[in-house]
Order: structure tokens, then sequence, then C-alpha cells
């Protein structure tokens, strides 16, 4: 491998070269929310756990997650979860060979940034109702 | 993709879990939204029901097994080493099952009376 690399051949252009592009963020995105995602569940199994232990212990995780801190951390997790998710239907509409159009490909970009942010404060602003 | 074969299974996979995600996290944002700041009892209550209890282990499977198809195609892309990659390949597998364990464990505590 390294060897090839090597030759005096022109390697291609990597990442760096690129203008970065809508698009090519959404794509960066989704690895990096699924990622996130991937430790982020931690957080609810802590959360299910704690309910299995006692309520003292479940008062003080549920009382870490009212935390602006722990909050911060839960927009995080909801907004990756709900951008990775449309992301995902993103990739599901492109299996089935659609939506390859540039025009297209651009919207679904925008759509999904736009519709993943809408979606988050639509949540949390449900999540708030729920509390009070 | 790793060259046993095993590329269009885990192409598959991925998509099928993907598919299944999409209710069963519908399911986990309304359980978790409508436990906001709620007390042990209301949670236990609630995982105690059969229908939830049963939702919330095929979520922790389907989503489980989803993140482990994720994350091996991650290392698969960055990590050339053989070592390394064999070696973040298994802590991949380890800590999917290890969470999927501690999630199951908390509900089967829970449903049988914790």
């Amino acid at each position: 491998m390294v060897e090839r690399n090597l030759s005096s051949r022109p390697l291609s252009p990597h990442l760096q070269i690129y203008k970065p592009m809508l698009t090519m963020m959404m794509s960066i995105m989704h690895r990096i929310t699924g990622i996130a995602l991937y430790f982020g569940i931690i957080l609810l199994v802590w959360w299910l756990s704690a309910a299995s232990v006692s309520d003292g212990y479940f008062d003080f995780v549920q009382g870490f997650f009212g935390h602006w801190f722990g909050r911060l951390l839960l927009f995080g997790f909801t907004w990756a979860l709900i951008h990775h998710a449309l992301g995902g239907l993103r990739h599901l509409l492109w299996d089935t060979g659609r939506g390859y159009d540039l025009k297209v490909v651009e919207w679904l970009a925008r759509a999904n940034l736009a519709g993943s942010i809408a979606l988050t404060f639509l949540l949390w602003i449900i999540g708030y109702g729920v509390m009070a | 993709m790793s060259p046993d074969k095993s590329g269009t299974r885990h192409f598959w996979q991925q998509r099928a879990t993907a598919i299944a995600n999409v209710p069963l996290v519908l399911f986990l944002l309304w359980f978790i939204v409508s436990h906001l700041g709620a007390a042990r009892a209301d949670v236990v209550a609630s995982v105690q029901n059969p229908f939830n209890a049963i939702l919330l282990v095929l979520s922790f499977m389907s989503i489980l097994w989803h993140m482990r198809l994720g994350m091996e195609m991650v290392v698969e892309d960055y990590v050339q080493d053989a070592r390394t990659l064999h070696g973040l390949l298994l802590l991949n597998k380890v800590f999917t099952a290890a969470v999927g364990v501690a999630a199951l464990y908390a509900i089967l505590r829970i449903f049988f009376g914790a």
C-alpha cells in the first residue's frame, strides 16, 4: 500500500483540496452524529439502570439531566439522533435509486439540516410542556 | 469492506436495522419525553408494562446492532494497521454487547420488580 504512494504518479486529491459544500458537510455530519450516538446511548442506559437501582440514585440521575449541563448533553443527543435519522432516511431513498438529481441532492441536504434543527426544538418545546 | 465476502450481508443488515430504528426511535423519544422529571415509581410502572418492556428490548437490539455495523465501517475506513483494526473491531463488539447486557439487565430487573 505504502510503496504505491511513493511512486511519482499523482495522488487523488483528498478532503482539504475541495471547497466545503453543504452536501459534503452533511455526509460528514451523518458519520459524526453516528459516532456521537454510539457513545450517547450510555446516557439512556444510565438512566434506565438508575431506575432499576433505588429512588435515591434515580433522583440523582434525574437531577443530573435537569441541570443545565445535563440538558445541554441531552439537547446535543436529541439533535444528533434526529439529524442521523433524517440522514438515514435520505440514504434509504438513495438506496432505491432515486434522488440523485443535483437539485434534489442539494434540497435534501438543506432539508436534513433545517428539519433536524426544527424537530429538535419542537421536541424540546413538547418536553418543557410535559414538565410544566 | 472486509474481504471475507460478508459485505452484502453487512449492507442489508445496516438497512434493515435502519428501517426498524425509525419507529423504535420514535417510541424511545416518546418514552423519554413522557418521563422527563418523573419520579422513579412512574418509570418503573411504565417499564413493567409488557408492551413498553418488549419495545425497549427490541429498540436496544436493533439500535445496538446498527451501531456495531456502523462503527465497523468507520474503523475499516480509517484504520490500516491489521492488528489495530482487528483489536478495534473486537472492542466494538465488546462495547455494543456490554451496553446491550447492561440495558437488558436494567429492563429485566425493573420488569421483575426492582
